[in-house]
């Protein structure tokens, strides 16, 4: 870079509601790199943020679950597409927050095709685990998948891009909206993959996108009783107990993803139906 | 048949005989003790408790009361087990039990029946064409299952959790048992099975079957019990994985109990279900279906249709015409094949139901009862329905899990679906119109696990039953409920 011209620094900011406010609380923390220079100051995520991003995630609901499957489709490729455009930023970002450069590609890499696997997904998961059930009365039984609801996730702290564009694209694809915690330690992918979701034809409030701390914020991902599901990366014993005990006061399903090799057998349906529901419909056959 | 005066008369002006099932050919002993390792073993601090029957209030029999030392013992038993005979057994041959197990209880179906009725107080039409054939269709589905999980999950393997600790309600005893140990052992699973306290008697009955089908020992085991028994099952180490069906207040309890444990749980708690009644509904078997909905099995069902949104321009018209049903339905006898309404299970029940319709009455809703007679003895509640009341009320709000039933009004389709989905259970919802694009458009945003669309209240092992919200986490019955009893792994 020439030194007549002085670098735009980005501001991080969180993703609620299709918006990029900071932090109502005006908190930040600032995040370093391994020698102690400062990269950026990231929004210090509050209880109240989480709240306006349930209240975004409930209204966005609907209607995503309502959309087509298609549609569904369609958009997380075009994530993708948006994803792939700006591979060298989000590897850099890698980089600058201590991934080693090889590592940093194949992560990007393996998020934009995990993109695509998810959105070929899309008008497929149903026929996989849908089901037209035989009843021995006279009626028509089948039964099929649908959203959930709002999930609240916790995404890795490792694998801070794949791991989240995993379990974002996992819940989203089949209909539901979330809230997600971007890894503490390595928020920058996190808040650049905002604005490629808001460049991507993702309706706002669809995907919510907070920074902050996990030990403050964990208690109202699992307590808030709008919510209906919740996610868990990489708890140790006493987060998984804090989550399912404020988690049961809604009987929220709850769904740990600890130890997941995000490289590989995170790509698979069953992440999909962890936040399905599967609803049974009959209807008597006659004249 | 409609009399002068509009009223409607099944029997003709004839009146009904009564018709009571004998009880002569049943046999209940006057004491039961815990089915652990397959033997029936005394409890080991002694305890027993009367079950009696609810229509009459006379003793049926006495049951043990299983502590946690007794719960440790049938956990061993199933533990052993699983590491012996049932996990090393061929799939195949697994299967083979099950379907012995589907078989002798068909055999054995009248009795079962009459035991049913006796002990719960439901009407023996019910328990011998529901209850009991149900439960035996389920072992039969499920049996066929154990040698072909692999169909089940594309592209996963998978493999059984170990000893499952299921607990069960009162409102239908041997069917729930069906619905927890059928699917558990055809996934290869042991078990430790709590019945409810005030219905033991199918369930020891079913102990009988399972010894009687030469089942390894230990494979089921039965412990009889109260609240403290299911805690300690649930609280139990060498417990993989909890089934609990029951109120949503209990379950919540379960999940927070089971906080930082690695055992799986499924949970079928309560419902609040919404029965809609489009003005372009056939009107009346829309009536039928709401007789159904709300008074099958005294409205001791989770999934009932107990809040009744009927369009404004029908709504006198199926007010009505539910009235005059009403007045028709035979409450009684439990025994009596005529019967309509039977006992209500319990005394604690009858109080909880008795206190709803006084808050109904006290927060301003309309209360119309049939006015049929009731016997002197037992525990009895006249079928009901509350109209005037509002989306706040708590009939409307809260479960009762008897014959009420509160009815409201709407305009609009919106208007319904908003109010069908005002509630925090998502357990089951029936909607009524002749309208084909209506009915796929209503079934898809009522927001329960099981929707019915010009019928409510029917169950067949093939379909999967289960709640979304709080009404409960996985689903039992068909292809779907075998997840319940699974661990899935990578091929």
């Amino acid at each position: 870079m020439s030194a007549d011209r002085i670098a735009v620094a980005k501001t991080y900011k969180i993703y609620i509601g299709g918006k990029f406010p900071r932090s109502e609380s005006g908190r930040y923390f600032t995040l370093e790199d391994k020698k102690g220079n400062i990269i950026a100051n990231i929004c210090r995520g509050s209880r109240k943020d989480f709240r306006n991003s349930v209240v975004a995630a409930r209204s966005a609901q609907l209607g995503w679950g309502e959309a087509s499957a298609y549609l569904h489709g369609q958009i997380l490729y075009r994530i993708a597409e948006m994803l792939e455009g700006r591979r060298e930023q989000f590897v850099a970002e890698l980089v600058l927050q201590g991934v080693a450069s090889r590592a940093a590609e194949k992560e990007v890499d393996q998020s934009i095709d995990r993109l695509i696997y998810y959105a070929g997904w899309s008008d497929k998961y149903q026929q996989v685990f849908s089901a037209v059930n035989p009843v021995s009365s006279s009626h028509f039984n089948f039964s099929v998948l649908e959203p959930t609801g709002v999930v609240a996730i916790m995404s890795p702290d490792d694998n801070s891009l794949l791991g989240l564009v995993s379990n974002i694209a996992a819940a989203i694809v089949g209909g539901n909206t979330c809230i997600v915690l971007a890894s503490e330690t390595k928020p920058l992918c996190a808040v650049s993959f905002a604005e490629v979701l808001h460049a991507s034809d993702v309706p706002g409030g669809v995907v919510n996108i907070l920074t902050g701390f996990r030990s403050e914020l964990t208690e109202f991902f699992a307590s808030h009783m709008d919510v209906n599901a919740v996610i868990y990366c990489d708890g140790g014993k006493a987060v998984a107990k804090t989550v399912q005990v404020l988690a049961a006061d809604n009987i929220k399903r709850v769904i740990a993803r600890n130890r997941v090799n995000w490289s590989g057998d995170a790509a698979n349906p069953y992440l999909i139906r962890d936040t399905q529901e599967v609803k049974t419909t009959w209807h008597p056959i006659g004249a | 048949m409609a009399t002068p005066g509009n009223k409607l008369a099944f029997d003709g002006g004839w009146g009904y005989d009564p018709a009571p099932e004998s009880t002569d050919h049943i046999d209940v002993k006057s004491r039961y003790g815990l089915f652990i390792n397959g033997d029936f073993v005394k409890p080991e601090k002694g305890k027993y408790f009367d079950t009696i029957n609810p229509a009459t209030e006379d003793k049926l029999s006495r049951v043990a009361e299983a502590s946690a030392v007794d719960v440790d013992k049938a956990v061993k038993a199933a533990r052993a087990a699983y590491r012996g005979p049932w996990g090393r057994m061929k799939p195949a041959e697994r299967s083979k039990y099950i379907y012995r197990i589907a078989r002798i209880m068909q055999e054995r179906a009248c009795e079962f029946s009459v035991i049913e009725s006796l002990d719960g107080g439901k009407p023996i039409r019910e328990s011998r064409d529901v209850d009991i054939p149900l439960a035996a269709a389920h072992f039969f589905y499920y049996a066929g299952w154990a040698d072909k999980l692999e169909y089940a999950f594309p592209g996963r393997t998978a493999k059984s959790l170990g000893v499952a600790g299921q607990i069960i309600p009162w409102n239908f005893p041997l069917l729930m048992a069906s619905w927890k140990i059928a699917p558990a052992l055809a996934c290869g699973n042991t078990v430790v099975l709590k019945p409810a306290e005030t219905t033991p008697l199918t369930a020891m009955k079913l102990a009988e079957v399972i010894a009687d089908a030469g089942l390894p020992p230990g494979v089921v085991n039965i412990v009889t019990g109260a609240g403290a028994a299911g805690a300690a099952i649930v609280d139990h180490p060498g417990v993989d994985k909890v089934a609990f069906t029951g109120s949503t207040n209990i379950g919540r309890m379960i999940q927070k109990s089971l906080a930082g444990t690695n055992k799986r749980y499924t949970l079928e708690l309560g419902g609040k279900a919404a029965n809609i009644i489009f003005a372009d509904a056939a009107i009346d078997q829309a009536v039928e279906g709401i007789v159904n909905g709300i008074f099958f099995n005294q409205g001791h069902v989770c999934c009932a249709g107990s809040r009744l949104f009927v369009q404004e321009s029908v709504a006198d018209e199926v007010i009505a015409k539910l009235k005059d049903r009403m007045e028709t339905l035979i409450v009684g006898d439990p025994l009596d094949k005529n019967t309509d309404v039977g006992a209500i299970n319990s005394t604690m029940q009858l109080d909880k139901i008795q206190s709803y319709l006084k808050i109904g009455q006290a927060e301003g809703g309309d209360m119309h009862q049939s006015s049929c007679t009731l016997p002197n003895k037992g525990y009895w509640c006249r079928p009901t329905i509350f109209t005037g009341v509002s989306q706040s009320s708590r009939v409307v709000q809260e479960e009762i899990f008897g014959p009420v039933l509160a009815i409201q009004t709407f305009r609009k389709y919106d208007e319904a679906l908003t109010k069908a989905n005002n509630t925090p259970y998502g357990l089951s919802g029936g909607i009524w119109t002749d309208k084909g694009s209506k009915i796929f458009n209503m079934t898809q945003k009522i927001r329960a696990g099981v929707v019915w669309a010009n019928t409510f209240n029917k169950f067949d092992p093939t379909s999967p039953f289960g709640g979304y919200k709080e009404s409960g986490v996985g689903r039992e019955g068909g292809l779907h409920g075998l997840d319940a009893y699974v661990k899935l792994g990578v091929k």
